[in-house]
């Protein structure tokens, strides 16, 4: 899933500090599971500026919602009345959601209120980690289940690097060496052999490199 | 060594400035490079080097350049965003200096895409505003991009930016070469000319916000071979425009080539003589270097002033 983090309520505030009107706009998908933009958070964050604004006599007429989806235009449709009289939308969605947003609401001012940090899960309770980095070609077959594109900070193909030191990473003590880490595995399935193939210089243009990527299933598409 | 760019003092002394363009080779020997300067020395005040044009592995344009300067001209190093993050460029840039370069052209690069390793990751970890600002402020404020003091030897480029015309948003293309004179680009190089209307409709606008007075721009012209040339730039290249007009006339040509070469010289003689605001011309006679010295000479910008 998408992992996203609420910004500092103080920036958000901030975004909208003109506005007398809010709306709200909590998503159902990814951020719901993460506990950065439900149901829960959207109503937590709408009060704390709600409460900001009347101290700072510039009181602030909030109202929440929280959409099934906003990365899906079916679920922003069912909106336009709540929409209709407020100065800005504060989305607690990823950043597909405030753009699809911004692209419905044409005149509306729309602002996040999350930084969307990666693709990932969670670890334990509260604790989420990052774990693919969206290459456009996996390659985790040759690498154990263990992806080096995001878990090695050099996203190197034939590790480990000579910054590998007691299975962490020269970046951060805290992080580990995905090569380790592969190596490991590789070592446990008695597949060793596998890394000493050379991995080649990796296709970046299927990656974020080659420009916005679009993903189609003709099959599925219906004409209208 | 001189701390001084001689384009810089061409410009500043308010003469018509004339510049070139030269592309490194696709390979280690420098004699072509060297060639190309050597028949150019006296034709123009400075000429460009590229950096990796269109993506396409070449000589580096710092190497290249060291060539040129010790073929008697002087070089402006262009500097793409799309194959070194911050630390590469400072370290590229202390060298070029040291190694006697004085202008760099900052500018975003095509993506890799077009050029000869389109599966390449792309860097872009600084785009061409932030260069132009960061490069005044290693200049100007004798700092890193990150803020850290040069604690000697500052390199001092005189700063130059491209501008497109003929690219959209129209209007907002004068935002953006505003935008870039504040950032600290001191000369603009344009895209190659061939819709004069256009580009005397974005001089109107320069001009209204006072821009000629800030920066020094030169027009950039091409010349071109064939009618072909002209049509495939017309529909394959991103960022140009090239009216009907002048395929035709090339296709209508008895001397494509003859005739290639009389378009720029009539462009460069208009954009000299009905366009305010322009400071001087950059020619960039992409594999066709030979025809500069003919291209100075007959637009009436021969012999070149000479500074020290």
């Amino acid at each position: 899933m998408i992992v996203a983090q609420q910004k500092p309520v103080s920036e958000i505030a901030q975004m909208i500090s003109d506005c007398k009107k809010v709306l709200f706009l909590g998503c159902a998908g990814c951020v719901t599971v993460c506990l950065a933009g439900g149901e829960k958070e959207t109503d937590v964050l709408a009060s704390a500026i709600r409460i900001k604004r009347t101290l700072e006599s510039n009181p602030l007429e909030a109202t929440t919602f929280t959409c099934t989806r906003q990365c899906d235009p079916e679920y922003i449709v069912g909106i336009d009345n709540l929409v209709k009289d407020v100065d800005a939308i504060v989305s607690l969605a990823c950043g597909v959601g405030v753009q699809y947003l911004a692209e419905r609401f044409k005149d509306k001012w729309v602002v996040p209120a999350l930084d969307t940090k990666f693709i990932g899960g969670s670890v334990v309770h509260g604790l989420w980690e990052e774990k693919c980095g969206l290459c456009g070609e996996c390659i985790l077959h040759r690498t154990g289940g263990i992806c080096p594109i995001i878990r090695c900070s050099k996203s190197i193909l034939n590790g480990p690097c000579g910054g590998s030191q007691h299975g962490k990473c020269e970046v951060d003590k805290d992080v580990d060496c995905a090569w380790q880490l592969i190596y490991d595995r590789m070592r446990a399935l008695g597949k060793l052999d596998k890394l000493m193939e050379i991995q080649p210089i990796k296709d970046w243009s299927k990656s974020r490199d080659g420009g916005p990527r679009k993903a189609i299933r003709e099959d599925v598409m219906i004409d209208e | 060594m001189s701390n001084l760019s001689k384009l810089q003092q061409v410009l500043d002394s308010g003469q018509f400035t004339v510049t070139a363009e030269i592309g490194p080779p696709k390979h280690s020997s420098a004699e072509g490079i060297r060639h190309h300067a050597e028949m150019m020395q006296d034709y123009v005040d400075a000429t460009n080097i590229t950096d990796n044009q269109t993506a396409i592995v070449r000589m580096s344009s710092i190497a290249a350049g060291v060539h040129v300067l010790n073929s008697g001209i002087e070089p402006i190093i262009q500097m793409t965003c799309r194959d070194r993050n911050r630390i590469a460029m400072q370290s590229d840039l202390l060298g070029a200096y040291s190694l006697g370069m004085r202008n760099v052209l900052c500018l975003s690069g095509d993506h890799q895409k077009f050029g000869n390793h389109p599966t390449a990751k792309n860097v872009y970890d600084v785009d061409s505003m932030q260069l132009i600002e960061n490069l005044r402020r290693m200049r100007d404020e004798k700092v890193f991009f990150c803020g850290e003091a040069i604690k000697e030897a500052e390199p001092q480029f005189f700063i130059g930016a491209v501008a497109n015309p003929f690219a959209d948003p129209f209007e907002f293309r004068v935002d953006r070469l505003e935008k870039k004179v504040n950032a600290g680009a001191q000369f603009i190089q344009t895209q190659c000319i061939f819709d004069m209307e256009r580009f005397e409709r974005f001089m109107e606008m320069v001009r209204e916000r006072g821009l000629d007075q800030r920066v020094h721009i030169l027009a950039g012209v091409t010349p071109m071979k064939s009618w072909r040339a002209a049509s495939y730039m017309q529909n394959n290249v991103s960022g140009m425009i090239v009216p009907d007009e002048l395929v035709e006339r090339l296709k209508n040509a008895e001397d494509p080539k003859r005739e290639g070469l009389d378009i720029c010289i009539e462009q460069i003689k208009y954009i000299k003589e009905k366009i305010k605001g322009v400071h001087g011309v950059h020619i960039m006679a992409i594999a066709w270097e030979e025809v500069v010295p003919e291209i100075v000479e007959k637009s009436g910008l021969y012999p070149r002033p000479k500074v020290d």
